[in-house]
């Protein structure tokens, strides 16, 4: 009886108000992406402005408070973001993909009830606790092993970003090891291959476009990351020269001068410029991994 | 008989190859294990010994080198409290948009890329976003009100993508049961859909608001305070949270062997807040999905 007292046109006009307003809040995500592009844009004009593209693209100095001559280089700092998240991904990308074959191919049901959900776990620890276990537990043990009198390097930060990026790769790959059909590793053990070599020849192949995009999302996850590197590379602003040197990232850089600016200066605006750096690098790296895991969708149905 | 001997011994190499190769994969899983049951043991054995009634019902004394870390424990209550006010409802509603209205086209496909790029969108960058949009251009000034909405834009794409999972638990046949009588399209949701997923939206919902609880980087100049010698009265006011307490005891503080000691009591607090709440889901997750099964 109710349904039918509220049809009519004051009823359709209830549900066409419902249905807007559940798309307005569908639509509210593209909204927030396109805003915080917009005002990073709007922020940073007066740096480059002030700045100039030439010098913040090309110089390696970054020394906003200098009392002779500011000057706002990002080169360094973009530097020690990519050797950082390069070392990251030489060790997790193999780890990963090694833990994602086992989870996916060789691991017995249980094994994998129990081993997914503590990676899942690894993924939930906040970043500022694992940037605190890189300055009082792998900081000591590096300075130990190379004989530093500390352990605040680039090679702590590529350490904890590793350990940090596994989830993100494991889960990634192994969803996209299993979304190779059953037909594909049937084929090749009614030919005779073992686990082993289906493994390594078949179901990786097939599903390496997958598990190169875990890799960029990975990698996305370890160039926007924080606390963890604030803690534990050191933060030393010269350009970086090896994985044992002191090192200062984009993001670090960010969250230590914000604090310290006065707003709507030209430092303040350069801040933001740094931020839409990174909002652009991690936003093509996320696109493209996207692109690649749909056309595998495609590819693979 | 020469090809069959060739054949075996190819075999057994082959064994072998598949032998040592598991053995490296297992390896891997005992090496990644290995490293976060350390890390877990580390804070654990350290910040047990710090951990106490007072240190978890009393405020920081002396500096911040004794007391406890009741502030903080607060203000991450508060501001986790304004996310939740505003990223689960948003969050429900976007997946009831994508799951129950939308049709295949290029708007829905621009809503689900926008969200899966939210999602990577560094925690940094929503701080410098919080910054320029909450503290200056709608003068919340920092405060708690500035860091619980920029942590609510931070957790909206997990919320959105963990509600519509939960969506898609619900079998058509309830849907198709209530349009087949009659039912518009929002009778349907309400009375067919939304009672059997909104557990499983509240799971998903709390799994991202604790990860927002931890996250440092977006409210450390949206409104987050190194000390306050009071609890915050009013959503204009600063606040402690737990983990730029942690930044702070670990790196900013003067004398930071003392105040070492009681961050790893701060650290373990945090861990076990994550653990808890990961662990609850996990259970819900469970119990939901032998109910379905059945």
């Amino acid at each position: 009886m109710r349904s039918v007292k509220k049809k009519g046109v004051f009823g359709d006009l209830r549900e066409s108000f419902i249905h807007r307003l559940f798309q307005a809040s569908g639509m509210l995500a593209i909204l927030i992406l396109a805003g915080i592009l917009a005002l990073l844009i709007y922020t940073s004009v007066p740096a480059f402005k002030e700045i100039g593209f030439k010098e913040f693209l090309t110089s390696t100095r970054w020394d906003p408070t200098s009392p002779e001559k500011p000057e706002y280089g990002f080169l360094s700092m973009l530097a020690s973001t990519v050797m950082i998240t390069m070392g990251a991904m030489l060790l997790a990308f193999p780890l990963g993909v090694a833990v994602a074959s086992y989870l996916s191919d060789v691991a017995s049901p249980r094994v994998r009830e129990i081993v997914k959900p503590i990676v899942e776990l690894l993924a939930a620890i906040p970043s500022v606790v694992v940037g605190f276990i890189g300055l009082t537990l792998v900081g000591p043990f590096l300075a130990r092993i190379f004989n530093l009198s500390n352990g605040l390097n680039a090679l702590n930060g590529s350490l904890l970003l590793a350990i940090m990026a596994l989830p993100t790769i494991i889960s990634i790959s192994e969803d996209s090891l299993n979304a190779v059909p059953a037909a594909y590793s049937e084929a090749s053990l009614a030919l005779g291959a073992n686990v082993w070599q289906t493994l390594i020849k078949i179901k990786i192949p097939a599903a390496a476009s997958g598990i190169i995009a875990s890799l960029m999302l990975g990698m996305g996850r370890a160039i926007g990351e924080t606390m963890t590197v604030l803690m534990a590379t050191g933060n030393a602003r010269a350009f970086p020269h090896g994985f044992l040197q002191s090192v200062r990232t984009l993001t670090a850089n960010i969250a230590i001068e914000l604090g310290e600016v006065p707003f709507f200066s030209t430092h303040y605006y350069a801040l933001f410029a740094l931020g839409l750096v990174l909002f652009l690098i991690t936003f093509f790296i996320n696109l493209s991994a996207d692109v690649i895991l749909e056309k595998q969708k495609r590819k693979l149905q | 008989m020469k090809t069959s001997v060739r054949k075996s011994r190819k075999n057994s190499k082959s064994q072998l190859t598949q032998f040592l190769g598991f053995l490296v994969l297992r390896l891997s899983v005992y090496l990644v294990l290995f490293v976060l049951i350390y890390f877990l043991y580390d804070v654990l054995s350290h910040g047990s010994k710090v951990i106490s009634w007072e240190f978890l019902s009393q405020a920081p004394r002396k500096g911040m080198t004794e007391g406890g870390i009741f502030p903080a424990i607060f203000g991450t209550f508060l501001v986790t409290l304004i996310t939740a006010a505003v990223a689960v409802p948003l969050g429900m509603a976007a997946a009831i948009y994508l799951n129950e209205y939308a049709r295949a086209g290029r708007l829905t496909r621009l809503i689900r890329l926008s969200i899966r790029n939210l999602a990577g969108v560094p925690s940094v960058v929503y701080g410098l976003f919080g910054v320029i949009l909450f503290v200056n251009l709608l003068k919340l000034g920092t405060s708690l009100l500035s860091a619980g909405l920029t942590l609510a834009l931070l957790t909206l794409p997990w919320t959105i993508t963990a509600s519509e999972e939960a969506l898609k638990t619900v079998p058509d046949s309830y849907r198709e049961g209530a349009l087949a009588l009659g039912a518009t399209r929002w009778q349907m949701i309400r009375t067919n859909v939304l009672p059997y997923s909104i557990p499983g939206m509240l799971t998903g919902a709390i799994l991202g608001l604790a990860r927002a609880a931890g996250e440092t980087a977006p409210i450390m100049f949206t409104g987050v305070a190194f000390y306050l010698p009071f609890l915050p009265a009013s959503l204009k006011d600063q606040f402690m949270a737990l983990p730029y307490h942690l930044y702070v005891m670990a790196t900013q503080h003067h004398s930071l062997d003392r105040a070492k000691s009681l961050a790893y009591g701060t650290a373990l607090v945090l861990i076990v807040f994550v653990i808890l709440f990961n662990l609850t889901a996990v259970i819900i997750r469970s119990r939901l999905r032998r109910k379905w099964k059945n």
